[in-house]
Order: C-alpha cells, then structure tokens, then sequence
C-alpha cells in the first residue's frame, strides 16, 4: 500500500518536473543576463536576479500593443468557436439530419491541409475582404483550424448524453433552440470548457498566420512580437527579453487553466453529487 | 405520426440553420483557399516574381511522384506520427487518470500539466534547440554531468538516429498536454456510480479500467486520435526550428514550405500540398471505416 | 438518471439568458471595431525598412533625423525580422503586392537577382560616384547591366583566436593555412583538457545546414582550388578534387577539433561557446568582435583576430554585406534615392561603423584613422575584401536560393558522415544540372 503510495507520487513528480522544466529554465533565463545561460556547466539558480528583462519589454510599446491585440484575438476567437461550433454540433448531433456524417467529413478535411499551403490563398481572401492587417481577418482565419476542433468534441459530447433528453422537453413544447440552449448546452458544459481552453490557447500561440496577415504593431500579436525581437545586433537573440516575455505571457494561461480545470471536470459527477 | 413527422421536419430546418455559421465560416476562410491550391497547383508560378505563372497541366504532378526526397519525407512523417501519438496517448491517459484522483493540489497540477501546451511554440522550440545543445545545453549537462546517467555527452540533433528521436520527445512534451485535457473532459462523462457499482461487485483497478474506463472513453479517444495524427501529419514548427529538415528528419510540412517560401515555387509547393492532402485524407477515411467497426457500427458516426 | 440531468439543467435555466446575450453583443462590437484597424499610412515619408538590432538602429534612426532636417523630407523606419529568410519573405510579401508603403529596402548581398524585375535602377543616378564603392559589390549589384543596390556595409569572416593559449603552447602567430589550424587546435585541447579545461574545443564554425554553411564550405572549397558552385559562365563546380578534399577535412574536424554539435550551430553557439572560453579558434563575423572583446565578456582581452586560413590554392573569403535599394513601385522615387545616397556616404558609413560595427563599403574610409582604431583588423580586411569570394546568386538568379540549399544540404550529409564527399558531390552535381537545365 505504501510502496504503491510512494510510486504514485514519484510518478506525480516525474510528470511535473517533466512539464515545467522548461518553464522554469525560462524563468531563470528571465531573471538572470543571458550570458550566465550558456556557461559550461549550466547555472540552475539565478542568483543575484534581476528585473532588469522585465523592465525592458514592459517599457516597449510594441509588446504591450500585441498583448492587447493577443487577448481581443484568443477571446474572440474562442468565444466565436464556441458559439458557432455547439450550435453546429448540437444540429449535427441531435437533430438526426441526413448528410450529417457528409458534413463532419468535409469540415474534418479543412485540418488535413499543411498550413503553408493555404497560407498564400487565405492571405488572398483576407486582403479581398479588406481585412489585411486588422483584428478581424486574424479571427476569421483562425476559424479554420478552431472551428473542425470545437464541432467535432462537442458532436461527440453531444452524441453521448442520453437520447431521452429532449424528448420531455419536445413534449412540453420547447423548441429546438431552446432545448440546445437550456438543456444540452449547460450538460456538455466541460466539453465546452476544454475546447474554449485549447481554442483559446491555440489562438493566443499561433504564428504563422499572424506574422503573414499583419505588419504593423497594431495589429500584431504576441507571438510574432516576441519572435521579432531583436538584441543589440541582429544575431544575437535577446533571450532575457524573450524569456521574461514568454513568462508575462504564460501566466495568465496558467491562471485560466486553473480557473476553468474545474469547470471541466466537474461535470454530470457534481450534478450526480449534489442530487 | 403527424407530429413526429412535423417534428422532425422543425428539427431538420433549425439544425441548418444552426449549421449556417459554421459553414459560412468555414466557406470563406476553407473552401476558397482549398480550391486556389489545386488551381494554382497546376501552373509553374513562383511567389512575386513580377509575372503571372503559366498553365502547365499535371506536370508538377508528375515531377512530385518521380522525386524521391519527397516520399522519403512522407514516410518519415508517417513513422513520426505512429510514434509520437501513440506515446502521446498512452502518456495522456495515464496522467488524466493521475490527476483525476483526489489530490489537494488538483488545481496546480492541472494547470503545470498544460504549460508545454501554453508556451508559444516559436520559443519553446528555440529554447529546446537551446537545451540540446551538445556543448552547454541543459540536458546533457543533466544526463552526464550532474546525473552521470551517460558516459559522455551526446550531440542530440547532429546524429542521424537521434534527431529524429528528440523531435518527437519535444512533440510529445508540448502536445501531451492536449490529450491529457480531452481525456480527462471525456472521463467526466463515466458517471461515477458505475464504478460504485463495481467496487461492489469486487472488481480490481485493472479490471475497472478495462471493462469500464476505457469502453466509456473511447469515443473520446477515437477523436483525440483522429486530432492528434492530423496535427502530427503536419508536424512543422518544432521540425524547423531543431533540425531543418535534415538528418532524416524531413517531414511533409517542412519539404512544403522549403519549395513554397524558401524556392518560392508555389506552383510546384501546391502540387506537393493537394498530394499531401489527398494521402492524409485517404488516412482518415480508412481510419473513420475502422473506427466505425470498432464502436459496433453505432448509428451516431 | 435523466430526472438528475433534467433537475441539474433546471438549474441552469434560470438567468442564462442576460449575461449570454451581452457576451454576445460585446463579442460583435469588438469584432466590428478591430475590423477597421487599418495600416497607418505614411503621408508624405519615406518609408525605409531595416535590420532591427537596437545598435544599428539607433544609428539609422540618427541619420534619418540628420536626413530631414537637411532636406525637409519625413522618414519613416521600419523594422524587418532578425532572419534573413523571413526578412526575404516580408520584402516578397510587400513587393509583390506591388506596394508603395515601403520606398527603401535594405538587401542582402545574395538578394539583388532574385528581386531584380522588383527594383529601381539607380544607375542614372549614380554615375560617377560608383568609383568610391567596392568594385566586387558595385559587379554584384549590376544586374543586366542595371544598377539595383548601393552597397552600404560589408560582411567578411575573419579568425578568431585566443592569443593567450596559442602563446601558450608555442605558438607565435596564427595559423596561415588550414593543416596548421588543425595541428595548433588539436595541440590546444589536448593541453588544456590535460589541465583540468574538459569543455574546451579546438574550434568553432558554423555548421547547421543553412545560409551560413554555405559560406564556410564555399570559404574551404575555394582556398583548395575546388571552384565557386557555379562559374561565372554558369559551368557547375562542385565535383571537384578540391571541393573533396576540403570537406573530407572539414568532417575530419567534426569530433576531434570540433564538438560533433557543431553541425548545428550557427553564429550565435560559435560566439556562446568562444566567449565562454571553451573556443580556441572561432570562423565568425566582424559582428562578434566588439562582444567578445566587451566588458561583460570572460576572455576580453585576451581574442585576435587573422585572415581565415588558405588552402592549397590561398585564402578565400565569402563576401557578405547589406546594401540599400529603391522600390519600383515608390512614390516618391527621386527622395528615396536622395536617402539611399545620404546613408551611403561618407558620412553616413563612417557613423554606421563607429556606432554599429558595420564596416563601410567606401574604399576612402579604409585609411581613415578613427575606423582604424576602432577596429585594429581593418588592416587585413582590405586585403581580404579585394579577394573575397562572392556566392553565385547573380549567375544563378531565381533559383539561387534552391542551388544554395542543395549545397549546405550535400555538404551537411559530409559533415554528419551521412555520405562519403564523392557520392554527396556527384549526387550535388547532378541535382545542379536539373535545377539549372543543364
């Protein structure tokens, strides 16, 4: 029992020091002028720190600008997945509509092409639209690899709730609407929440598109911020700044992790609970 | 009869309408770039050379399926894909389940579970090649110097078998975290009286596991998989940044945007992508079949 | 069960309705305000885009100033991304789209071919005046008989080296050819490592398989004779004795002198490494001189720098450097070649090498003696600089991108003991041939 106590928090602290790692070593790196983090052998501790990294990118606009930028494109694009993916799920799950698996196939094939390759026709249709360079064509375009996500989980959490539901509620006269809106939608609640996360951090990482589709601080997000700065010369990586920016830029993550892992596993097991 | 049948003729008409959205999205933002590919791929045109590329019929086509840098790649992504999403999966269960279990620490644990996945790729991939370095780099320095697991330090990314090995441990490092997420949202739909119900009949951990934790998620599992291995087909950044491409780590991405940016040959680049497109959704398609048997042949899928 | 469902969704039912739809509505007014953001527009500037490194920068930005309080016109400074790629693929993007927002763009030496049908010819412009440049960069500029850049500041590797250590296994000078590298490093490491140094290596160079590998392979298969990649008539040279020769001791390196990483550094791990200490030789840029030499750096002091080592058939060095060309599609194309010309005078370079560490491309700026002094290589560099070895992207054109991977590619498998120099080199020439249609 003990042997098997102590396996289980090995394990635990095996998977943490695995996953935060590199994290830490960010943070080090944040803390410390980036010389120290190439000496042979390597410096774990930072000691004496420094602000001196996060001093410098809170006093450049550019980055501010991309955080700003970051957090209205992430939001708006999982608030916008969600919204149209659960009701595209709940139709396609639900409702019994013929050519449903038609339309999960085609939605699927939109994720089987490698992002390079659309990336030239999506730029063409962004800039017809007269969205280059803005907020708005970054979260239409980051549709495209959010959206096939959202529909398929919710379809499958939607799919497994049982079929009875609506049934009394047809009965009493609901309509549909108001049955995915009442009933469906609050049950399949942690799907949602673990979709909005990955969409969210998803859409709040992504680089390819952003460095494409934008070119002025304006409209730049943190990733191609972050990607572009640029030490005294231009070979030198300035790792103190991107290392505390990686920092700056993850916490709050973390934080909404920690504010929504409930939401997401907390599920019909506290309804069962409670009741 | 009457009203089942007006019903479902209420219940066909909203769910188009609900599917609107979504669709008209993903038309604009998916169809159109889809279809400009496959136009574009049958010309010679190169990006921003001043002039219009010419028509040149299945040529790029042709040229593609006679290189053999090109299905040498393809067969490397696939063996990369194999690996890493079967790691993934195991890997992500058994840490869904870890962190499912009471814990006081619940909430911190999920959340340092799910930092790979939330630092930008763009810099943790940086700080990987970083970390790998043979010289200074962090792990050897772990491995050899301070843990003394290995006789010597090892040059991670300059060795033919290795390179290929340590991008898939920095895939699997980032991209755990997203499986590990989606299972444990799916074992949230086990209600927990069924394992009650077990525990009373007497039945161990294992036998739980299998005769009921894994049932009841694979739906899960099956789109988890199904995620993972298109992600993984198109596995680019950590590629890039590492190794570029090189020693035996070329995948189908990589070779893409080498011929499309790099060479500017877009024409060629998106004979190579439709290709690409074509044998991941000859993939799925076999893998939604298998699927299909797995589950019983449910009426749901 | 579904009477715990129904009692738990009962729960929710009530009061979902409000904050769901003032989500919403936030959700549209966002969507609807970010959609107008726009590119600012410049007006009346000149729009130039840059290298983004702050030293580099500054310096631009203070001539910029100087610029418009002479001439009255705005300016306005970009900055490009740190990666030469990238770099290249923002000019593209910009270029073509055939877009007026940027009037100068700052061009790699490798670059003005393949942006040929994209660039202004300056040659009305600067017609006497391209006696004062250096002859090999104004050639490279020339591009069908159309000059399409004005070379601003050059880029040749030179040699680094600890002074202190080769002093202290008896060696005097440094070394003039690449077998007397090789013994001095080995010679080097073994000592050291015998005394207790067991991270030192003989020597570091840039060996990842990009752009940069290039150049040092480029640098070793001309010093052994082995001929340019492609000739100026557009003869392929890669199969050759020299070329073999030359990259069979480059992999003899991988290993003994240098760590088996080194296939995977670029410029920034060849400088961690020698400014650490752990270096005694290092093949780099003039960029890395004022670093290694800096305040914060544990071997300031004790670095020289020399000519990079000759082969069988002398010293090669690749020609490196950025210029300043003027887009076709400019509005203001007569203002924008008056910037390119303030920039690149005497003036504007001289500042560009005291601020930055960027060499100048005016031959009358070699004997000034405040540049001198500032930099004591400036010596061998004008030697050096009218020897250099230019890669053939003006021969090559458009595909010299494709040429000058296939290259480093080759070249790597070398390196890596992926393939023996006669098998990677016949298999580089006759890939040559088909990009080329040969």
């Amino acid at each position: 029992m003990i042997l098997r106590r102590i396996l289980y928090l090995l394990a635990l602290l095996l998977m943490v020091v695995y996953a935060l790692f590199p994290f830490y070593w960010a943070l080090s790196g944040s803390l410390q002028p980036s010389e120290k983090l190439f000496a042979i052998p390597a410096d774990y501790f930072p000691w004496p720190a420094t602000l001196e990294s996060y001093r410098q990118i809170f006093a450049d606009e550019v980055f501010l600008k991309g955080l700003r930028n970051s957090v209205i494109v992430a939001g708006s694009v999982t608030l916008l997945a969600l919204a149209t993916g659960s009701l595209a799920a709940c139709a396609l799950a639900r409702f019994r509509m013929r050519g449903a698996r038609i339309v999960l196939g085609l939605i699927l094939a939109m994720t089987m092409f490698p992002q390079i390759a659309v990336l030239g026709a999506v730029h063409a249709i962004i800039s017809f639209l007269g969205l280059y360079n803005s907020l708005a064509g970054l979260i239409l375009s980051y549709m495209l690899f959010t959206l096939p996500l959202t529909v398929w989980v919710l379809t499958g959490f939607f799919q497994s709730l049982p079929r009875e539901l609506e049934e009394s509620a047809y009965v009493d006269g609901a309509g549909p609407f108001q049955t995915f809106w009442r009933i469906l939608l609050p049950l399949a609640s942690p799907g949602l929440a673990a979709t909005g996360l990955l969409t969210f951090i998803a859409a709040w990482n992504e680089y390819l598109f952003a460095l494409s589709l934008t070119i002025t601080p304006e409209a730049r997000t943190v990733p191609v911020v972050i990607a572009n700065f640029s030490g005294a010369t231009v070979h030198e990586t300035p790792w103190g700044a991107i290392m505390a920016a990686c920092i700056v830029v993850t916490v709050p993550l973390v934080i909404l992790v920690m504010v929504f892992q409930k939401r997401i596993v907390e599920g019909l097991t506290a309804g069962a609970v409670k009741g | 009869m009457k009203r089942k049948v007006g019903l479902q003729y209420k219940l066909e008409r909203a769910g188009w309408l609900f599917l609107a959205p979504a669709l008209v999205i993903l038309g604009l933002v998916g169809l159109y770039p889809l279809a400009q590919t496959f136009i574009v791929s049958l010309t010679d045109a190169r990006m921003a050379s001043g002039e219009p590329g010419r028509f040149v019929g299945l040529r790029n086509y042709g040229d593609l399926f006679q290189l053999k840098p090109f299905w040498l790649a393809v067969r490397t992504t696939v063996l990369f894909t194999a690996v890493s999403v079967t790691i993934e999966l195991i890997l992500g269960i058994a840490i869904a389940l870890i962190l499912q279990s009471g814990l006081r620490a619940r909430g911190f644990l999920r959340a340092a579970i799910l930092v790979p996945w939330a630092l930008p790729t763009v810099v943790s991939a940086r700080m990987w090649n970083y970390m790998l370095v043979d010289t200074y780099g962090v792990v050897n320095d772990i491995l050899v110097t301070r843990l003394h697991l290995l006789p010597e330090k090892v040059a991670w990314l300059a060795e033919p078998g290795l390179a290929l090995m340590a991008v898939v441990a920095v895939d699997v490092w980032k991209t755990t975290p997203f499986v590990v997420l989606l299972i444990l949202a799916g074992l949230q739909l086990i209600p927990r009286q069924t394992y009650e119900a077990a525990e009373v009949d007497g039945a161990s951990w294992w036998q739980q596991f299998r005769s009921i934790t894994l049932p009841m998620l694979t739906p899960t599992i099956l789109v988890v998989v199904i995620f993972r291995t298109l992600d993984a087909l198109r596995v680019f950044d950590a590629v890039w940044v590492l190794t570029r491409g090189q020693l035996g780590t070329e995948t189908m991405a990589t070779y893409t945007y080498r011929q499309m940016v790099d060479f500017r040959k877009i024409g060629f680049g998106s004979a190579a992508s439709v290709t690409i497109f074509a044998l991941i959704a000859a993939f799925v398609v076999v893998y939604l079949l298998a699927a299909r048997s797995a589950t019983g042949g449910d009426d749901q899928q | 069960m579904a009477k715990i469902v129904h009692r738990h969704s009962k729960q929710y039912a009530n009061g979902q309705w409000r904050p769901a739809c003032a989500a919403f509505l936030l959700l549209s007014i966002c969507i609807l305000l970010t959609g107008c953001r726009g590119r600012d527009s410049a007006g009346d500037a000149i729009t130039i885009i840059l290298d983004p490194g702050a030293n580099s920068f500054a310096v631009d930005q203070q001539l910029a100033r100087e610029f418009e309080r002479e001439t009255g016109h705005a300016v306005r400074l970009l900055k490009a991304p740190a990666s030469s790629t990238e770099r290249l693929s923002q000019y593209l993007q910009y270029l073509g789209a055939e877009s007026p927002d940027v009037d100068v763009y700052q061009v790699d030496v490798i670059w003005p071919a393949t942006l040929e049908n994209h660039l202004a010819d300056l040659s009305e412009s600067f017609t006497t005046e391209t006696a004062a440049f250096l002859p090999a960069l104004i050639a490279n500029n020339t591009i069908n008989g159309k000059l399409l850049a004005i070379p601003w500041y050059v880029d040749v590797p030179l040699l680094y080296y600890r002074d202190d250590l080769l002093r202290k296994y008896g060696f005097q000078e440094p070394p003039a050819t690449w077998d007397e590298l090789t013994t001095m490093a080995a010679a080097v490491q073994r000592g050291e490592r015998m005394a207790g140094q067991a991270a030192l290596w003989g020597f570091v160079w840039q060996g990842m398989a990009y752009e940069g590998l290039t150049c040092n392979a480029l640098e070793w298969q001309v010093s052994e004779g082995g001929g340019r990649i492609v000739a100026e008539e557009g003869a392929i040279e890669v199969n050759t004795p020299g070329a073999r020769r030359a990259f069979t001791r480059a992999a003899g390196w991988v290993g003994s002198i240098s760590p088996p990483g080194v296939t995977t550094y670029a410029e920034e791990e060849c400088r961690q490494m020698f400014q650490s200490g752990n270096a005694v030789f290092m093949r780099n840029w003039p960029y890395a001189y004022s670093l290694v030499n800096g305040n914060e750096s544990p071997v300031a002091g004790k670095v020289r720098t020399a000519s990079l080592p000759a082969g069988s058939a002398g010293r090669a060095a690749v020609l490196g450097g950025w210029q300043l060309a003027v887009s076709r599609y400019s509005k203001n194309p007569a203002a924008a070649t008056e910037l390119v010309r303030y920039m690149t005078s005497r003036h504007g370079q001289k500042q560009e090498a005291l601020g930055a560490s960027r060499l100048p491309t005016r031959l009358a700026l070699y004997d000034d003696p405040d540049i001198a002094s500032e930099f004591p290589f400036i010596p061998t560099m004008r030697h050096t600089l009218d020897n250099a070895v230019a890669r053939p992207s003006k021969v090559v054109g458009v595909d010299y991108n494709e040429v000058s991977t296939y290259y480093y590619q080759a070249v790597h498998e070398i390196l890596t003991g992926q393939n023996s120099a006669d098998e990677a080199l016949s298999n580089l020439d006759a890939l040559l041939r088909k990009v080329l249609d040969q």
